[in-house]
């Protein structure tokens, strides 16, 4: 009770200290640039400072919102996209400062305007805009909210400060809320800990807590990226759905082109800490004026044509890039001559699967329920061929078994049954019936390419001894030789001689992911696994990247098992595409005929989802929703 | 949580049961026994012992029985009899030993530890907070110090300055005029005078490695995006670090903390001796060195069985306020 009366107290106290601090932060509306702005950024600048030096995240940039509408901001990592979002809140990350400019912020119609940059970051008065009139979506939702607090809890914290409600009817309105943003059974999972949702239900909850206090504004940092396609369709239709119904101005960050296509009423264009291009959506598509736009647009692996129409003749398809100048080019230069795919390839099978499976014991159960033993199973009898010299795509959203089977391929995990029947040439050898030691020598053979460029780099090993490793312990090597085969491995991934002796860190994430690739080609592989190795890196690098692994295939008769969650990718590099849905693989085919027409109900809710990169066409595609039951019972009919 | 106690005491049993061989295994490794030791020392002085009295002695103590027969004898008449045996030294039964200094034992023990906690804890976290500022190097330099200097020689120093500037008794938790007077007001005044020198000693000691886990814990959770959330949601920024950082910074601490009751009870071997307390510390040296077999044996058993009980309250504790822990995900 005393504590309740002394938090009352505190509030306002802190209420009039944030009506005194917003008064001395309020300037008179006709500094607006435009008169229906809500939110009017002029002359920010952020910076970092740090011991390596300044980093000037955000470097004097103009931008308005204006009331009602989506404004994207889109930029590749380290834009400043990010950086310009959180100064609009002052919550910037450590060290970085607002080093200068004005953030005005009208929140109702004809409401006063703040100047939000020149309130303090700790005052009382920025928090009395913070989650009231501004609230603000993250990216990861697994880490943007406590694992150790209920959602439920962390979502009335909003009302708790901004709010006079009880806390009965704070909880009645956080379980409206739930039910609002589309969580099933809300009663009960507002006492869900964040680790016992979905990813989906999580980003759901962040929208709940983000938009309880019916925000004037709602800042969406990337907010999706973190998703599976169809999660992420999901998440957009609701986002839109909210805006309108609560009539909201939104500020949407993403690096995905295709997402802004779907969303995005204006759309600003950052780089290196500028804005390089304002504009309507359907300008910036259709008429970009720069050349980063342009670039930008150009790397995009769009889908081509939307589902059901006929493919028109490839001409203004999105091609390969020819090789990139080593390390720094980001120039992206469209050369329709070239396809990545193979026009044809040899018939021989390098690796034949057969009924694989993988089950893991998990266990489950609550505080008080009992703990009872159950089987996961992740790859449930799956049969694929993967052809020598082939890119074969194996496509599913997270959860799927993709990952489990690459790992099954390298042993990494022993499969439960099945066979892994792998024939270079020398007659068929069962991987997954081989003894540790007798695997040996296939380890060469097989390798794989991993996701994170950052975490898959031991930070404490110089890059000569990141290559030169698997040889040093395979013992094919030493002394100046292995220097040798590992410079020379450097050049073939497009890096420089002289950097062996440098540190993971002092490369960028796509130089990295050369690194991991060199590592594994450094044994002279026939089969590489690459598990989701493009997913982390930004569009132009990512096809920088697609591009040094086309030419090495074709230099060295690479075979590749291309996992990833990202269907424009694989349609693009792949030559036949498998799709898996819960560890049963769905369906597999042709990269061509899958995408135009693809048979199974779920491979069709998956391309349905992936977002087209024409704000045109927006609206104009259907979204499939695949359930598995109908889709029985169809086939069933069907057959 | 009742059905992760239960797992959890079950698999106490066990490590239990080879803690207390490998206690008695230990204790037996010294070649000879208490009786050679004794029979020698007797002679050296140029006695003689009856032949017949120490064979009915090594019956009596089962001495050249086998292992496993001996820890049994031990082991059932401690479970059973809560009799922990007869020190061959004191002539007296390990149990009264143990008990009569257990009240100061304790007293010390806790004390010290809330002193440790006390001081690290908040040093730790707002030297976090205040990351590369004076506050932050001058509590990191104290701390080392206080690692770095002997436990020891700290204890002589203080002890030193203690008399020479306050006037006090050297050593022991009491003046000479208070060891074997009844209990009275002036009694505990007279011990907390003489307390806060083994406190400071081994209190110090012990906040250095608290303050740089709990700093290091702070700080990997400070920046964490749930902190910004947090921020952003207009929370204050004290209540926004108690509630989220500080309470998963807490963790790695929470589940060392049972480890700090074994230390209750064994206190500071070296700074109790040093300053000749009337602690359990010094009694396990003796026993050590005389190879008193069963009073050596006994304390180490309570010590081992104490650090089991302590990492069970450790988990249990954690289980309660982590719910990652409670639904088996981390």
């Amino acid at each position: 009770m005393f504590s309740a009366r002394r938090r009352i107290r505190e509030r306002d106290r802190a209420a009039q200290t944030a009506r005194r601090g917003l008064a001395a932060a309020t300037v008179d509306a006709a500094e607006l640039s435009e008169a229906d702005a809500i939110l009017d950024i002029q002359g920010l600048k952020t910076t970092f400072h740090s011991d390596e030096g300044t980093v000037h995240a955000v470097d004097d940039i103009d931008l308005v919102v204006r009331r009602g509408r989506t404004t994207c901001i889109v930029g590749e990592s380290g834009s400043g996209k990010s950086a310009t979002a959180r100064s609009i809140l002052q919550v910037v990350d450590n060290p970085g400062l607002i080093e200068g400019g004005r953030i005005l912020f009208r929140a109702e119609p004809n409401g006063p305007v703040r100047d939000l940059a020149a309130l303090k970051s700790q005052g009382d008065a920025i928090r009395s805009i913070r989650g009231r009139e501004i609230g603000i979506i993250f990216q990861e939702p697994m880490s943007a909210l406590s694992p150790v607090h209920t959602i439920g809890n962390q979502i009335s914290e909003v009302l708790e400060l901004h709010s006079d409600l009880s806390p009965a009817q704070i909880r009645e309105r956080v379980i409206d809320e739930l039910n609002n943003v589309g969580i099933p059974r809300a009663d009960e999972r507002v006492d869900a800990f964040t680790f016992q949702l979905s990813g989906g239900m999580r980003q759901r909850a962040m929208i709940a807590m983000a938009l309880i206090a019916r925000p004037a504004l709602l800042i969406a940092d990337e907010p999706t990226t973190a998703l599976d396609v169809t999660t992420q369709a999901q998440i957009l239709d609701l986002l839109g759905e909210l805006k309108s119904e609560l009539s909201m101005t939104m500020i949407f960050i993403t690096h995905d082109l295709g997402v802004v296509a779907e969303i995005a009423d204006d759309v600003v264009v950052m780089r290196h800490g500028k804005v390089v291009e304002t504009g309507p959506v359907d300008q910036i598509f259709h008429d970009p004026q720069h050349d980063y736009t342009k670039e930008l647009l150009a790397s995009l692996p769009q889908r081509s044509a939307p589902l059901g129409e006929p493919e028109d003749d490839g001409a203004d398809r999105p091609r390969a890039t020819p090789p990139p100048e080593p390390a720094t080019a980001v120039e992206v230069v469209s050369d329709p001559a070239r396809t990545l795919r193979h026009e044809e390839a040899s018939a021989r099978s390098l690796l034949r699967i057969r009924d694989l499976r993988m089950e893991f014991d998990a266990v489950s159960g609550n505080m008080f329920g009992r703990r009872r033993k159950e089987k996961i199973v992740a790859v449930n009898g799956v049969d694929l061929d993967i052809t020598e010299g082939a890119t074969l795509g194996l496509v599913g959203e997270s959860g799927c078994g993709k990952t489990t089977l690459g790992r099954c391929v390298m042993r990494a995990y022993d499969p439960t049954g099945g066979e892994l029947l792998y024939d270079d040439g020398s007659g068929a050898v069962d991987l997954a019936s081989l003894s540790q030691k007798q695997l040996l020598p296939y380890r060469r053979q097989v390798r794989m390419v991993f996701q994170d460029p950052y975490g898959s780099l031991n930070p404490r090993m110089t890059v000569r001894q990141v290559i030169g490793e698997p040889l040093r312990v395979a013992g094919l090597a030493k002394g100046s030789e292995l220097d040798d085969r590992v410079e020379a491995m450097l050049e073939r991934v497009g890096l420089k001689r002289s950097m062996a002796s440098r540190y993971p860190h002092a490369f960028s994430g796509g130089e990295r992911q050369r690194i991991g690739i060199a590592r594994a080609l450094i044994t002279a592989p026939k089969l590489v696994i690459a598990d989701e190795a493009v997913s982390a890196l930004d569009v132009s690098v990512r096809t920088q990247i697609l591009e040094l692994l086309a030419d090495l295939q074709d230099e060295l008769g690479l075979t590749y098992l291309f996992i990833s969650h990202d269907l424009s990718v694989v349609e693009r590099i792949c030559d036949r595409v498998a799709v898996m849905y819960y560890g049963n693989l769905v369906e597999e085919g042709p990269a061509e005929r899958l995408f135009a027409n693809p048979q199974h109900g779920y491979t069709r809710a998956l391309l349905s989802a992936v977002p087209v990169a024409d704000p045109r066409l927006r609206g104009t595609r259907e979204r499939i929703v695949y359930r598995p039951d109908e889709d029985e019972s169809e086939e069933e009919s069907a057959a | 949580m009742l059905r992760f106690t239960i797992h959890r005491i079950l698999h106490v049993i066990p490590t239990l049961i080879i803690i207390s061989v490998i206690s008695f295994f230990i204790i037996q490794l010294p070649p000879g026994d208490f009786l050679t030791t004794q029979v020698a020392a007797l002679e050296a002085q140029g006695e003689s012992i009856d032949p017949a009295q120490l064979d009915a002695l090594r019956v009596r103590y089962g001495i050249d029985d086998p292992f496993w027969i001996q820890y049994w004898k031990w082991i059932s008449n401690i479970l059973l009899h809560g009799d922990f045996g007869l020190s061959f030294q004191f002539q007296r039964p390990v149990i009264d030993l143990i008990t009569e200094r257990l009240p100061l034992t304790i007293l010390l023990g806790v004390a010290t530890l809330l002193f440790t906690w006390a001081i690290a804890l908040p040093a730790g976290i707002y030297s976090a907070i205040k990351q590369h500022s004076a506050a932050d190097y001058t509590i990191s330099v104290v701390g080392f110090i206080a690692l770095a200097v002997p436990n020891f020689l700290a204890a002589l120093v203080l002890a030193y300055i203690g008399f020479a500037y306050f006037g006090q008794s050297v050593g022991g938790l009491f003046s000479p005029e208070y060891v074997n007077a009844p209990w009275s007001l002036a009694k505990v005044g007279d011990l907390l005078e003489h307390l806060w020198i083994p406190v400071l000693v081994i209190g110090l000691a012990g906040t250095a490695g608290i303050i740089r886990t709990m700093r290091a814990n702070m700080l990997d959770e400070l920046y964490k995006p749930y902190v910004t959330t947090a921020r952003a949601k207009g929370l204050p920024e004290g209540r926004n670090i108690r509630k989220y950082p500080l309470r998963i910074a807490l963790n790695p601490f929470i589940s060392t903390v049972g480890w700090s009751i074994p230390s209750i009870f064994d206190g500071e071997v070296i700074v109790a001796t040093v300053l000749a307390l009337g602690t359990t510390g010094p009694l396990l040296l003796a026993a050590l060195k005389s190879q008193d077999m069963f009073l050596a044996g006994g304390i180490i058993l309570i010590i081992a069985v104490l650090t089991v009980v302590g990492t069970l309250i450790s988990d249990l504790l954690l289980a309660a306020v982590d719910p990652r822990v409670r639904f088996g995900k981390a």
